[in-house]
């Protein structure tokens, strides 16, 4: 019997970032967190459409007030709203799961006897958890797209600045928006993976990985501390205004993908040397 | 330090947790092509000793080799010829059988994703489980689960297969079926490795075996030499125990009786080394008139030298 020839490997073994992507993508519990992402611009579109009372401007979340005029903005607005603690939520339930949802079923162990590979385990569980931000994130902007098109004129678009952009433009902008509040979300989700290397139990890994953003946030409030913001990792969270001016102004992205790559480095290594080491005893 | 023909061995193996000792230097030589038992009360330091073997677990200190290279460091090469089950089997409960074990071959580098299909069909096949191929394992049985375990175990043609308890939660019926594929993987001539605690289930299997107690190897070695180590007893079940015992003392035997049922009794006698005239016995029970209902020259199983070495079978030693 002639057993597999170890020299032999098929492609560059993304095989496994397949079927992680499968099984992510497939589970009922992530449907139904995009479910709820794509409800809060629906919630929001409609509670504004069945209220006949105007909106004041700097009333309520921002851009608020110009959902009314133009449609297109219901995903800017639904997103400022979901990004302090819905989004963290559902990346804390994503990513707190990687490698601790995979310890409590057992199958981590079988998948490392494959073997998987533990650096490559770890690189597919964070690619996980960055395309479900990436996943939340356009949900919730298609989400508010359709249903801000549906509710409410849509036409050109008045920028913060006061210019005026096209609709596909806008639609540009809005993918942009997205792309930064995903690149926001690196972070975490490395914060994440590696409080799921700590522990076999998935709900703790979870919970830990929410406190964490919401902690960040809190200390970012607080003007005391303002020497320690520009390192919290939720510091740029909101910072996506300058993709809403003209001409677009993409210092803060560029500002946010330094803050969230250096976190994602140093968590992500944290996670390498805590899950290379480990026993797997679950 | 490895051997050609092993295709386990460790050197002082040793783990230790806290200051709990789990496996204590022990120095394992599994032969290749053996079906080898690895047998030890719950608690022994069995699943420890495996963790370690299939690079789950660091060792503390000690060496080890799995099919000829030396392990951890040479993990990414051997384990894709290491098939295992290791302290019971583990599923996504959301997935079919079948999805759990593409999904798990997946994780293979080595496994061609093209034949994958085909091979998680007929592994599931040899399991006897294509029938439960499309329901979520969260809705199996215990026993099917251990099936499908096996049957993970099974997508690639395997040089070694490491099986931790592969009858647990199964019946009888599944018991039987597990040593019947244990044997057509050996006939194979892959090597077979199968702990358990209940020596009765792969006694009739192994061709080696080795028993742990407290985290310590206490015997080792083929099946005949392990039995080779205890002593033999001769057996008369006769209604005239009283003569029959006279004539076994006559031998310069021990004789001790024991009421078998209302007419007759068991009279036993330990054989001393050596002994050579146990032919001569029956004869002279019946030259001696006693009316011989049986008589037997019983070797010792290996549940006693399992006994003897590890105290009773279930007790868990820590």
């Amino acid at each position: 019997m002639s057993s597999a020839d170890p020299k032999v490997k098929h492609g560059a073994g993304l095989s496994l970032l397949a079927s992680e992507l499968r099984i992510l993508f497939g589970r009922r519990r992530t449907w139904a967190m995009l479910a709820a992402v794509a409800l809060i611009p629906i919630l929001l579109a409609v509670a504004l459409r069945l209220t006949s009372a105007g909106v004041e401007p700097g009333q309520g979340p921002p851009f608020l007030d110009r959902v009314t005029q133009n449609g297109l903005f219901v995903s800017f607005t639904a997103m400022v709203v979901a990004i302090p603690l819905f989004l963290p939520l559902t990346v804390g339930v994503v990513a707190g799961d990687t490698l601790a949802g995979e310890a409590s079923h057992g199958t981590l162990r079988y998948l490392l006897v494959a073997p998987a590979g533990r650096l490559r385990l770890l690189i597919v569980k964070f690619a996980g958890a960055i395309a479900f931000c990436i996943a939340a994130t356009l949900t919730l902007v298609v989400a508010g797209t359709i249903i801000g098109a549906l509710l409410f004129p849509v036409g050109p678009v008045t920028l913060l600045s006061g210019d005026v952009i096209s609709v596909p433009e806008s639609a540009v902008r809005a993918l942009l928006v997205a792309a930064y509040v995903s690149l926001s979300l690196l972070g975490l989700s490395a914060i994440g993976l590696f409080i799921s290397s700590l522990t076999s139990v998935p709900v703790g890994a979870m919970a830990a990985t929410v406190v964490v953003s919401v902690v960040s946030q809190i200390l970012g409030a607080l003007p005391q501390l303002e020497w320690l913001h520009p390192w919290l990792f939720t510091d740029t969270w909101l910072g996506f205004s300058g993709l809403l001016s003209q001409p677009m102004d993409g210092t803060a992205f560029g500002a946010n993908a330094v803050l969230q790559g250096g976190y994602a480095a140093v968590f992500f290594a944290l996670a390498y040397s805590r899950f290379t080491t480990k026993d797997i005893l679950s | 330090m490895t051997a050609p023909d092993l295709a386990i061995e460790t050197r002082a193996l040793t783990k230790t947790f806290g200051r709990q000792r789990a496996v204590q230097g022990i120095d394992l030589a599994v032969p290749r092509g053996s079906v080898f038992g690895f047998l030890g009360p719950n608690g022994s330091g069995k699943t420890t000793s495996i963790r370690m073997l299939l690079g789950l677990a660091d060792a503390t200190s000690g060496e080890m080799s799995v099919l000829g290279e030396s392990m951890p460091d040479r993990i990414l090469d051997v384990l894709p010829r290491v098939g295992a089950l290791v302290e019971g089997p583990a599923f996504y409960p959301f997935l079919s059988g079948e999805d759990n074990l593409r999904r798990l071959d997946s994780a293979d580098r080595h496994a061609s994703p093209r034949t994958r299909t085909e091979r998680v069909r007929r592994a599931l096949e040899r399991v006897g489980l294509s029938a439960a191929a499309k329901k979520k394992a969260g809705a199996y049985s215990l026993g099917m689960k251990q099936r499908l375990g096996i049957a993970n175990a099974l997508l690639q043609p395997r040089e070694l297969l490491v099986l931790d308890e592969p009858t647990n939660g199964l019946d009888p019926q599944g018991t039987r079926e597990v040593r019947s594929l244990v044997r057509s993987f050996a006939a194979e001539g892959t090597t077979v490795f199968v702990s358990s605690h209940l020596l009765a289930e792969v006694e009739q299997v192994c061709t080696h075996a080795a028993i742990m107690s407290a985290g310590s190897l206490v015997a080792q070695g083929s099946l005949d030499e392990l039995r080779g180590a205890g002593e033999r007893h001769v057996r008369v079940r006769t209604a005239d125990a009283g003569r029959a015992a006279s004539v076994l003392a006559g031998f310069g035997l021990e004789p001790s009786s024991q009421d078998y049922d209302a007419s007759s009794a068991d009279v036993t006698a330990l054989l001393p080394a050596g002994f050579a005239a146990s032919n001569d016995i029956v004869a002279a029970l019946v030259t001696a008139g006693v009316r011989v209902q049986g008589f037997a020259v019983e070797e010792p199983s290996l549940e006693d030298r399992f006994v003897d070495l590890t105290g009773e079978g279930f007790d868990v030693v820590r």
